[in-house]
Formats: structure tokens, sequence, C-alpha cells
């Protein structure tokens, strides 16, 4: 499968979210710098990494989601081109309108860098359907800004769409509704803010990130 | 021509940064404060052929993020004649 890892000045873990596509694809994604306007052809996947792109100047993600490339990863995911936004790529999905909400700072203020259950709340899109309904995992999360907002009507409307992936199963970043991931109306964007690129091997020290991985790869072959 | 753009949290929306300025006016011993809530201030030094729908747009577009913030736009200077 042909996949792309966009990488903008500040990207952190583009490398470690390469490795993991890599790792579960069998083949290395193509690194795709932000001032590109073009993705590769027959793409199967575009993962948006975490890091702190243009030093979250201005808001989290809010320059990188202006970028010439986040409007080739926009008309891709209109085709039904899966994307993945983790962490930074979550604030810069809900940034280009691709993902509905915002991310704003932890409502504790502090940055929260530390292992966190969560519950898989979806296993039918295609990037859970390797986990079952009510699952709970450990992904690590890093971020300072990861306090999902939204209004009521959208949080109703992810519920009762199934459209949330993902929920933290303790306090994390004041997060509406304890949402950790959201997928958009077409199933085919998942953004999320805990990373499941840093839980896939076992020198990682746990390995729940990697059927994110696995399921993805057989919805696209 | 110089554009001052206030950029602020919606009402209702928290503000965890404004919160922890309070807490830290009170614990200067600074009483009565009923509220803080914490913004941004961008200045714009843009042609005369750049106008008020133009500012208007660039904040719609990047300078706010209208799910979670209103923007005001003001005049810095007067227009030179």
């Amino acid at each position: 499968m042909q996949s792309a890892v966009i990488v903008f000045p500040g990207s952190n873990c583009d490398r470690d979210l390469a490795e993991a596509i890599r790792l579960v694809t069998g083949r290395a994604p193509a690194m795709v710098w932000h001032r590109e306007s073009e993705l590769p052809d027959g793409i199967g996947l575009i993962a948006v990494p975490g890091g702190f792109s243009y030093g979250d100047y201005l808001r989290s993600g809010a320059i990188a989601a202006r970028s010439p490339v986040m409007q080739a990863v926009k008309a891709a995911a209109e085709r039904g081109v899966p994307v993945l936004g983790i962490c930074n790529g979550f604030q810069i999905l809900t940034e280009t309108g691709l993902l509905p909400g915002a991310l704003m700072r932890n409502a504790g203020i502090r940055f929260v860098g530390r292992d966190v259950a969560l519950t898989v709340e979806n296993s039918q899109s295609i990037f859970t359907s390797r986990y079952e309904a009510g699952e709970r995992v450990t992904f690590p999360v890093a971020h300072h800004d990861g306090n999902y907002t939204a209004d009521a009507d959208t949080l109703d409307r992810l519920e009762g769409e199934g459209r949330i992936a993902f929920r933290y199963a303790e306090g994390v970043n004041g997060s509406a509704r304890d949402i950790a991931g959201i997928v958009n109306a077409a199933g085919n964007v998942l953004g999320m803010m805990p990373h499941p690129e840093r839980a896939v091997e076992a020198a990682h020290g746990r390995t729940d990130g990697r059927r994110l991985f696995e399921g993805l790869l057989e919805a696209v072959a | 021509m110089k554009y001052r753009i206030l950029v602020t949290l919606k009402p209702g929306v928290l503000d965890p940064q404004g919160k922890a300025i309070h807490h830290a006016l009170e614990g200067l011993g600074f009483d009565g404060v009923a509220d803080v809530r914490a913004g941004k201030l961008i200045e714009l030094d843009v042609a005369d052929s750049v106008g008020p729908p133009e500012i208007e747009e660039m904040c719609r577009k990047l300078l706010a993020n209208i799910v979670i913030e209103n923007f005001r736009i003001e005049a810095a200077e007067p227009a030179r004649a």
C-alpha cells in the first residue's frame, strides 16, 4: 500500500508514525513536505503526525492547515482516501475543517505526557475494526492542547452517528464528553490525541496501537 | 493603514489561561475581580487598497477560529486623506 506521512516544520512524530506504518504494511510511506501541492499517485493512506507544526503559532495546527499540502490532503479526503491525524495532526484536521470542533488548552493548563486508558467506542470504523467496541486500551498522550470542544449540537451528532472512536477512560484534559478521537461523517478521516504509533512493538512496552494500523491495511488493501 | 484585530474566546468557552490569571491576581491580593478572559491582539499594517472586507476575510480564514473565537476589527489609525 502506498501511503504518505505529511511533514511540517516542527513535526516531531513523523518518523515514529512512518516506522509504525512500515512495520505493519511492509512498505515505507512517502514523506511529503508541507510545501508540496501533490500527493503520490494511487495513495491509500495519508497520515498527519504529531508535533508542534509552526511552533503552535497563532493556534495549534492553524498555520499548517493553510499550507499547500493540506489542500491536496483535503481533496484526497473528499475522494475517500483514509486520513489519520494524530495529536497535532488532529488539531490540523479540525483547523482544516475536515473534522468538526476545536482542540483547546488542557483544562488543567499543564502539558500532559503519560499513558492513559481509553475506551474504543466504535469498532465499525476502518480505523477501529480490529478492536472490540467497549474494549479498554492504553496509548500514550503528549499534548498541551487536547481539550476537545464543539457546540452541543455537534457533540450530540457525533454521539448519535457513532463517530466517537475513542473516549478517555480517565480525566486527562477536560475534553467534552471525554472525547479522545472522532471520525468524519464519511468515516474515512480519524483525528485522535493519543499516540497509537507509540504502542506498536514490544520495545514500546505495549502494542495496543498496532491493531489500528493492521485494520487500516486490511480496509485499504 | 493599520488595523487591530482583537480575538477573544466565545462566551461559555472555558478559558484555562484566564482562570490561571484570575487565581494569580487573587494570590497577589487583588480582590473583587469577577472573571478574567485572555485573548489575542493582532496588528496588521496593510496597503490602502486593503479594506475592512478583506480584513474580515483574513479573520475568518486564519486569524480567528470561528468555532471557538470571536473577533473585532478596529482601525488603529485614521485613513490617510
